[in-house]
């Protein structure tokens, strides 16, 4: 029967192909424009981390007692200065942490006479790379007494590594960064998550990072932040020593609590090291101290803007118009014919059987729809992609939750359009029907 | 014109109304927002630099000694300007729209720190290579450019132009000229303002005003090294900054240039407000994709009724109808469900902003953008039926006597 059913629906349709084409595309613009803002604010929105998202905080103190004047909502900097990261990090209290801060070297291609050329480079402490499993390819991370002992040692990108290298295993080579030799300890896997978490002022773009090099190396080295000094507050002593002595915030401070207990703990710690600041001299305030996991981070630092949001809102209130309008062409079209039905209904038809043939007419609209919708999302996020560039790689995988609810609230949506006209269709008595004719 | 035969009419596809209506409300409602949305963009990426964007360009190099900035500094400023169709070549710290610049509190008293603002620090004929225009006060003179001593990034006490806006927020109402703040040991004395000068990298959510700058004057040495203003006729920039690019090689061997950040203004300006742009962008396709949707649903509908009512329609001029009062009849029908929609639309659009208010922090609906998505709308609604209308206009008056 539901194959009968179904080739007496397209028959129907194909009689007014004109008005089944603008439900199936409006359906389906419908769903390709809000399937493609949901997966983009998805990835946007996503911790490319998800098990590890509630166990990574980012603790913040306030150095500055500004008060009410001060950055954002909580007045409080998004960073650490240099006196309160390798304080934290010298306590040891979580389970692992890193200081970590973006800088630059000139790299100088081995063997060859290719002029230096500028790299992003990242100073963290060993943990990093466990913390944000980060995928090595050749060799490891370098060692806690590597840390210690400010050694010269480096890991590469994969990128790097493709570009000096040729790809080739250069675990134990030398390489020049500046005017110093540091030895490669490893070479990482491709690795570049979206958004870049750990370090939010930049979250979608900005440099990728080629080379990793151990924290204590490059304060050893004088290495300043490739963003500058960082917002200072109080007057800054003259030279590199100052700036390790000033209360400029421009380093990210990450560590690992997987349990509550940990974390409350730690919560303690960061107060208490602020009212011995206090204790001391150093703060002229009471304590202020936050400590966010990595899904809090996000939201705090305004990672996926309103704009983002809205954008969503906006693209499934268009849907609900597109799925309006498909449902109001749907019931003109039953009801016209209501004289086919009267008489199919003299000729021996049950009411359910009209019922039935009338849904499956609004399925085949709701599952076309729904295909042309998941071919536009497609081509929606290729064109995304061409005009955002690489750096939103994630947008390539559609959800495919997401592309299942939206499917089957498209698909039902038409279903439920259908079901008001046919059962007035139902309604139809056939004398009366056919008298009218 | 008679409302109530179409009423009548109307009360027979009570149903298909109600949707097509509920369809236009939720149009108008989302029509109205976007559109605040769209100009909330567009206004966000037109804050003033305050700079002749179209004729500047940024050369920027790393990679070299602290004892090396003189030569660096002298080959640069010579090699770049010896480039056919530069201007003039000066040393700045940043750029708008370039990398980040020096940011730091001030403080008027000497004790309390509040505003976070930028620095400029560049050498002499920067103001004028950047074209800051002056308000009121005077540009630095030659003898206000001195030397920076060790790492120091400004003198010991230094003569500055600051913008308008910043003079409002540190002395509302009185006159900037001549009043002094500090940052950390360094003072400045304010010798002139001026209208507009942007931070490099402002952000909506930040610390920090849009024009809260000070431009410090310097000799070129020390820590003013490495970037460099170019000023060339709009037409050759491009030519010019392609050239100077290349130039840098040979200029000052070993030095590294910055791919990334060497450009010129109005580039780095695309780049940075580009995730604004593709949001513009997305926001009208949506508009265009509902205003196209709705209007297909007119036609689709309206087509249909006049497809329904054939018979009726030769009824009615056989009766003596003329052909206008047909077309009348169809337009006056998608007035009014039109108009029924927009009032319900009107309404949502001040709720749905409301919410938006309270939990996206997106600002009042300004009132004057209903008119215009309630005019949209009339007119869309009218242009749509316009083709079934003159369909239903053109029956003849003999289908009267056909049979279906």
């Amino acid at each position: 029967m539901f194959g009968y059913y179904l080739h007496l629906a397209l028959r129907s349709l194909r009689r007014s192909p004109a008005l089944t084409a603008l439900m199936i595309v409006a359906i389906g613009v419908g769903i390709g424009a809000a399937m493609t803002t949901l997966t983009v604010f998805r990835a946007m929105a996503a911790d490319p981390i998800a098990e590890h998202a509630t166990q990574l905080f980012a603790p913040q103190i306030d150095a500055w007692g500004l008060g009410p004047s001060g950055p954002n909502p909580d007045h409080l900097s998004n960073q650490l200065d240099y006196i309160d990261a390798t304080a934290l990090m010298r306590a040891h209290t979580g389970e692992r942490q890193t200081v970590l801060y973006k800088t630059q070297f000139a790299v100088w291609p081995p063997q060859s006479q290719l002029p230096p050329y500028k790299a992003g480079a990242r100073a963290a402490y060993a943990d990093f790379f466990r913390m944000f499993d980060v995928p090595f390819r050749y060799g490891g991370p370098w060692s806690s007494a590597d840390d210690q002992g400010r050694v010269r040692v480096v890991v590469l990108s994969h990128e790097l590594n493709e570009r000096l290298f040729g790809g080739a295993n250069s675990v134990g080579r030398v390489l020049r960064l500046d005017d110093d030799a540091f030895r490669i300890v490893g070479v990482l896997a491709h690795w570049d998550p979206v958004p870049r978490y750990y370090d939010l002022r930049d979250a979608f773009g900005g440099t990728s990072e080629d080379v990793f090099l151990p924290f204590t190396t490059a304060i050893d080295l004088h290495k300043h932040s490739s963003e500058g000094g960082g917002p200072c507050v109080a007057p800054t002593p003259p030279g590199w020593e100052g700036l390790l002595r000033s209360d400029c915030t421009w380093l990210q401070f990450w560590v690992a609590l997987p349990t509550h207990t940990e974390v409350a703990r730690y919560r303690a710690y960061l107060s208490d090291y602020a009212a011995e600041q206090q204790r001391i001299g150093r703060f002229h305030w009471p304590p202020h101290v936050q400590l966010r996991n990595v899904r809090q981070w996000l939201v705090y630092c305004h990672v996926v803007s309103n704009e983002s949001r809205i954008l969503v809102l906006v693209s499934f209130s268009f849907l609900l118009v597109c799925l309006l309008n498909a449902m109001g062409l749907m019931l003109a079209r039953i009801m016209r014919r209501a004289g086919d039905i009267g008489i199919r209904r003299a000729l021996g038809a049950a009411r359910a059987m009209v019922f039935a043939q009338c849904l499956i007419e609004a399925l085949v609209i709701g599952v076309v729809g729904a295909l042309l919708g998941l071919a536009l999302t497609a081509l929606g996020l290729t064109a995304l992609r061409a005009e955002l560039g690489s750096d939103m790689q994630v947008l390539s995988h559609m959800d495919a939750a997401d592309m299942l609810l939206t499917v089957a609230v498209a698909i039902v949506a038409t279903i439920l359009a259908g079901l008001y006209p046919t059962w007035r269709a139902t309604r139809v008595q056939p004398a009366w029907q056919l008298k009218a004719q | 014109m008679q409302i109530q035969p179409i009423l009548a009419a109307l009360k027979q596809h009570k149903l298909a109304t109600f949707l097509i209506a509920m369809e236009i409300a939720l149009a108008c409602a989302v029509l109205v927002n976007a559109l605040s949305l769209i100009v909330n963009r567009l206004s966000a990426m037109h804050i003033l630099s305050g700079v002749d964007e179209a004729s500047l360009g940024t050369i920027v190099v790393t990679g070299f000694e602290p004892q090396q900035v003189n030569d660096l500094n002298a080959r640069m400023i010579t090699g770049l300007r010896a480039i056919p169709g530069v201007e003039s070549v000066d040393v700045i710290t940043s750029v708008p729209f370039g990398g980040r610049g020096l940011v730091s509190g001030i403080t008027l008293d000497r004790k309390h720190y509040d505003s976070v603002i930028e620095f400029y620090v560049g050498s002499p004929g920067t103001p004028e290579a950047l074209g800051l225009k002056l308000v009121a006060g005077s540009v630095p003179s030659t003898d206000d450019y001195q030397p920076l001593v060790g790492r120091d990034y400004f003198p010991a006490s230094s003569r500055v132009l600051i913008t308008r806006a910043l003079a409002g927020r540190l002395w509302p109402d009185r006159n900037p000229l001549g009043k002094e703040f500090w940052m950390a040991k360094w003072q400045f004395r304010v010798s002139g303002v001026v209208a507009n000068l942007a931070v490099s990298r402002y952000t909506e959510y930040g610390e920090r005003g849009a024009e809260w700058c000070v431009f410090v004057p310097a000799l070129p040495g020390g820590q003013l090294a490495g970037t460099y203003i170019i000023r060339a006729q709009p037409r050759q920039l491009d030519r010019v900054m392609v050239a100077a690019r290349a130039a840098v090689a040979k200029i000052a061997p070993g030095v590294v240039l910055d791919e990334e950040d060497s450009h010129t203004i109005s580039f780095l300006r695309a780049r940075f407000f580009q995730a604004d742009r593709t949001m513009a962008g997305v926001l009208v396709g949506v508009i265009v994709a509902l205003l196209a949707v709705t209007a297909f649903g007119i036609v689709g509908l309206a087509s249909f009724w006049v497809a329904q009512r054939r018979k009726q329609i030769g009824i009615r001029r056989a009766l003596g109808a003329m052909r206008m009062d047909i077309l009348r009849y169809f337009q006056t029908e998608n007035f009014l469900i039109v108009s029924f929609g927009i009032a319900i639309g009107v309404a949502l659009a001040i709720v749905i902003n409301l919410v938006l208010m309270k939990f996206f922090e997106v600002p009042r609906l300004p009132p004057w953008y209903l008119p215009i998505g309630v005019v949209v709308l009339w007119l869309l609604g009218q242009l749509a039926v316009l083709w079934p209308a003159l369909r239903a206009a053109s029956v003849p008056p003999a289908e009267a006597t056909r049979t279906v």
